[in-house]
């Protein structure tokens, strides 16, 4: 029979294989690189599909539909499952009724991230079956075998991706969908009410089925021995085995684990029996390593590899068969590129004015994290979603001399800040918070959330209303401005910061990405250009710094106006006019 | 077909080097070859310098080229290029954008934008294709389909049939945007052949 492959990225074979199995329910809180899975699911009707305001609402729709019998998954990038980690122990101890998987999107090398824990060690942790796809054909394959999995020891199951899987692509063979009826759904208290008294009983049972769970892992098809080279015994697990494969080809023999907690100790034991020196080839912690020495066995590991970044066929080839990469004499003085605020971000201005406050500025995680590299350099803290509300605070109580400035997000505000904002009303605390309402997530790539008036399906819905939110947590001093006047951002800023109470300010205009499609017209430098630079402490990347002058790519302007009103020679004006 | 092939599309994030990417593999897909490519999402797309790989053959393991191991790369800015060189095997072909987009601290005037950059590319040994893909893309009423037209230029050197190309493309874009991604195709695989 012929069949069907299509080129997808691991995260669109997750939303395929999700779909193929009969899942009904997926939800997620967008972060690179897990935030494809729920956009490509979303083009499915059968499939009911929510951007939640976190990770840990995520997780706890996703349960609830596990619960009333549906399959469900919910999806998020490593740090994520921080924020959902609460919902998730007790999921292992109640089981599911629908089958539930938990994909966790880990970033080693920390392409998009603040840290690069590895969240392996979650599943154990939290007792739950452990899934590591090698690429899109497995990342699809495992999200049913996961369900069934789930649905047979009565307990979740995280697949465990990485940015290499997430965001490569493979071949993937495309299956019909399978639908299932919903599970029966009965009360059940003893199931699902954690309170102590049956939460003993379910620690009990627990432990009975991760046993069963183990047994189970010497016989899951995707834990085997795959080769027979004489030179190199390896046991490695997700794209580690991609890249053990391409440095070391025939000449080993490889166990490659799929299903990694509970480890296959029967086939490990036989495998470290058969062969004299035993290699474990895994990416970022020993998480294999210490589990197979826990088991008193002996094998090389971390001693040899690297546990910090990225592993690559480069680094194997080098550790076990001495080879080096070519050198690298090409590169040496070339200038870095980091990312940018993009040209147009309304978020830049609002930067600008903050830096003339002589102000401690906290910040959070989004594009306007970008806000710490130079020329603005206003950033100075940036910890984790909603960090900036709660480490102003922090501030302002040990240091009441100083002024203090938190900025964050809209989505990120809804995330986790309204906590932090209830905080410092209720615990009296003066500081200043900007909300940078570009009205989308915009670091992920435009995802809708509760204040933005769209779900992820695109259908209009009631939308959270920033300002009387903020009222509704005590604060009285509330300003909005446009975040591209300058002169409006510096009064409400100024005001709020004299005002001796919590404030808030809300500066206000669409991410430039989204806004581009309208094609504003674009400004040029006229020749009252006096080479002040001023317009270069804005960091707009469509301002060039040419000899003599100042000019502006017209390809990249986007014509916000921001430098027009930091120039003080009246040297910035409409194209054409 | 014994080891893979291996290429590389780098550039500046917001330039489009993805849907280069994605018309590139499905053309190998449908080239009958096993495929594997890896992109970048996410932060550096904010302007940063962002790399796609992509690798066909018979059978491919990991999704990443290795330094010293691309036969070819295409570059659509000049500085990117000069960056990501090293990627290429002794004798691989780059092919190159002729735009500089400078980085942030060239901006600023705490780095300066390499000089002679062609020049050096030859010194070391790497056949260089030089594109004004811009003047190129606006000829045919299209400055935003300058990734398509670079993926044309470079085309050739793949050896997929032409009609391969047309169906990966008519795969890879919207329905509205098929006709300006093929005439932007067709402008670089002239060009290639000129
Ligand atoms: C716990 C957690 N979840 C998700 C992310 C990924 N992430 C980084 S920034 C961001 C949202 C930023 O949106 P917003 O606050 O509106 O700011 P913008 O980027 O639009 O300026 C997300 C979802 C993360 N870093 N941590």
């Amino acid at each position: 029979m012929f069949s069907i492959k299509r080129l997808l990225s691991g995260n669109e074979a997750i939303a395929r294989g999700a779909y193929e199995a009969g899942v009904r329910a997926a939800c997620a809180y967008p972060g690179t690189p897990s935030t494809e899975i729920l956009e490509n699911m979303a083009q499915y009707d059968e499939i009911y599909c929510e951007w939640a305001p976190n990770e840990k609402v995520a997780v706890e729709v996703a349960q609830g539909a596990s619960i009333a019998g549906a399959r469900a998954i919910a999806a998020m990038k490593h740090v994520g499952v921080n924020v959902a980690a609460d919902p998730m122990f007790s999921f292992a101890y109640t089981g599911v009724n629908g089958g539930f998987i938990l994909v966790s999107a880990d970033d080693p090398g920390m392409h998009s991230s603040q840290n690069e824990q590895d969240n392996r060690y979650y599943a154990k942790f939290m007792k739950i079956a452990l899934l590591e796809p090698s690429d899109s054909q497995e990342a699809k394959d495992f999200v049913a075998a996961g369900l069934e999995i789930s649905e047979t020891f009565d307990m979740p199951v995280m697949l465990r991706t990485t940015t290499r899987i997430s965001h490569s692509k493979g071949l993937v063979e495309m299956g019909e969908r399978c639908e299932l009826p919903l599970k029966n759904y009965e009360k059940n208290v003893a199931k699902y009410v954690v309170i102590p008294a049956n939460a003993r009983k379910l620690r009990l049972s627990l432990e009975e089925r991760l046993g069963r769970l183990a047994e189970y892992a010497n016989t899951f098809p995707g834990n085997r021995v795959e080769g027979n080279g004489a030179e190199f015994a390896v046991i490695t697990s997700g794209i580690a085995y991609q890249y053990a494969r391409e440095a070391l080809g025939d000449r080993a023999t490889y166990l490659k684990l799929s299903l990694t907690f509970p480890l296959p100790d029967t086939l490990i034991r036989e495998f470290i029996a058969a062969h004299p020196v035993v290699y474990v080839i895994e990416e970022g912690e020993p998480f294999l390593e210490e589990q197979i020495k826990a088991l008193g066995l002996k094998v090389i590991g971390k001693e040899l590899f690297p546990r910090i970044g990225e592993l690559s066929a480069a680094i194997i080839r080098q550790k076990l068969l001495g080879e080096n990469a070519g050198n690298p004499a090409l590169a040496s003085d070339i200038p870095v590129r980091p990312p940018v605020l993009c040209p147009g971000c309304p978020h830049r201005g609002v930067f600008y004015i903050i830096n003339k406050l002589g102000a401690i500025v906290t910040s959070d995680i989004g594009c306007y994290s970008l806000g710490v590299l130079p020329p603005l350099s206003a950033v100075e803290t940036c910890v984790c979603m909603g960090a900036s509300i709660g480490n102003a605070m922090g501030i302002a109580k040990m240091r009441p001399d100083k002024k203090v400035v938190a900025t964050i997000g809209d989505s990120t505000f809804l995330h986790s800040g309204v906590t932090g904002l209830m905080d410092v009303v209720y615990n009296k605390g003066i500081l200043t918070l900007v909300i940078l309402d570009n009205s989308i997530t915009g670091m992920t790539g435009h995802q809708h959330h509760p204040g933005t008036g769209f779900t992820i399906k695109g259908e209009p819905v009631r939308q959270v209303n920033l300002e009387a939110l903020v009222r509704a947590c005590g604060v009285e001093k509330v300003w909005i401005v446009n975040a591209m006047d300058l002169d409006e951002v510096e009064k409400a800023l100024r005001a709020a910061l004299n005002c001796g109470e919590p404030a808030v300010v809300i500066t206000r205009q669409p991410c430039a990405l989204i806004e581009k499609e309208k094609h504003r017209t674009g400004y040029i430098v006229n020749e009252q250009c006096k080479y002040c630079k001023m317009c270069l402490k804005l960091g707009c990347p469509a301002l060039e710094n040419k000899p003599g002058k100042v000019s502006i790519n017209e390809a990249l302007c986007n014509g916000c106006g921001v430098c027009v009103q930091v120039c003080k020679f009246s040297a910035i004006g409409k194209a054409g006019i | 077909m014994g080891k893979p092939f291996n290429a590389l599309i780098v550039g500046v994030g917001g330039q489009g080097t993805l849907l280069a990417s994605k018309v590139l593999g499905e053309a190998a897909r449908l080239s009958g070859f096993d495929v594997k490519q890896s992109e970048v999402h996410g932060m550096a797309q904010r302007g940063g310098s962002v790399v796609t790989h992509v690798r066909f053959g018979d059978k491919v393991y990991t999704p990443l080229v290795e330094m010293g191991q691309a036969d070819l790369i295409i570059a659509f800015e000049k500085l990117e290029a000069l960056r990501w060189a090293e990627y290429l095997k002794p004798g691989g072909v780059i092919v190159v954008n002729d735009l500089e987009i400078p980085p942030i601290p060239v901006i600023l005037g705490a780095a300066s934008y390499p000089e002679a950059v062609y020049e050096r590319l030859e010194q070391a040994g790497i056949s260089v294709v030089r594109i004004n893909a811009v003047e190129a893309a606006r000829q045919i009423g299209e400055v935003r389909a300058v990734n398509v037209l670079l993926l044309g230029v470079a085309a050739k050197i793949f050896g997929f049939d032409k009609h391969v190309w047309e169906e990966a493309i008519k795969t890879s874009v919207s329905d509205k945007s098929v006709p300006v991604n093929l005439a932007a195709f067709n402008k670089g695989w002239e060009m290639q052949g000129a």
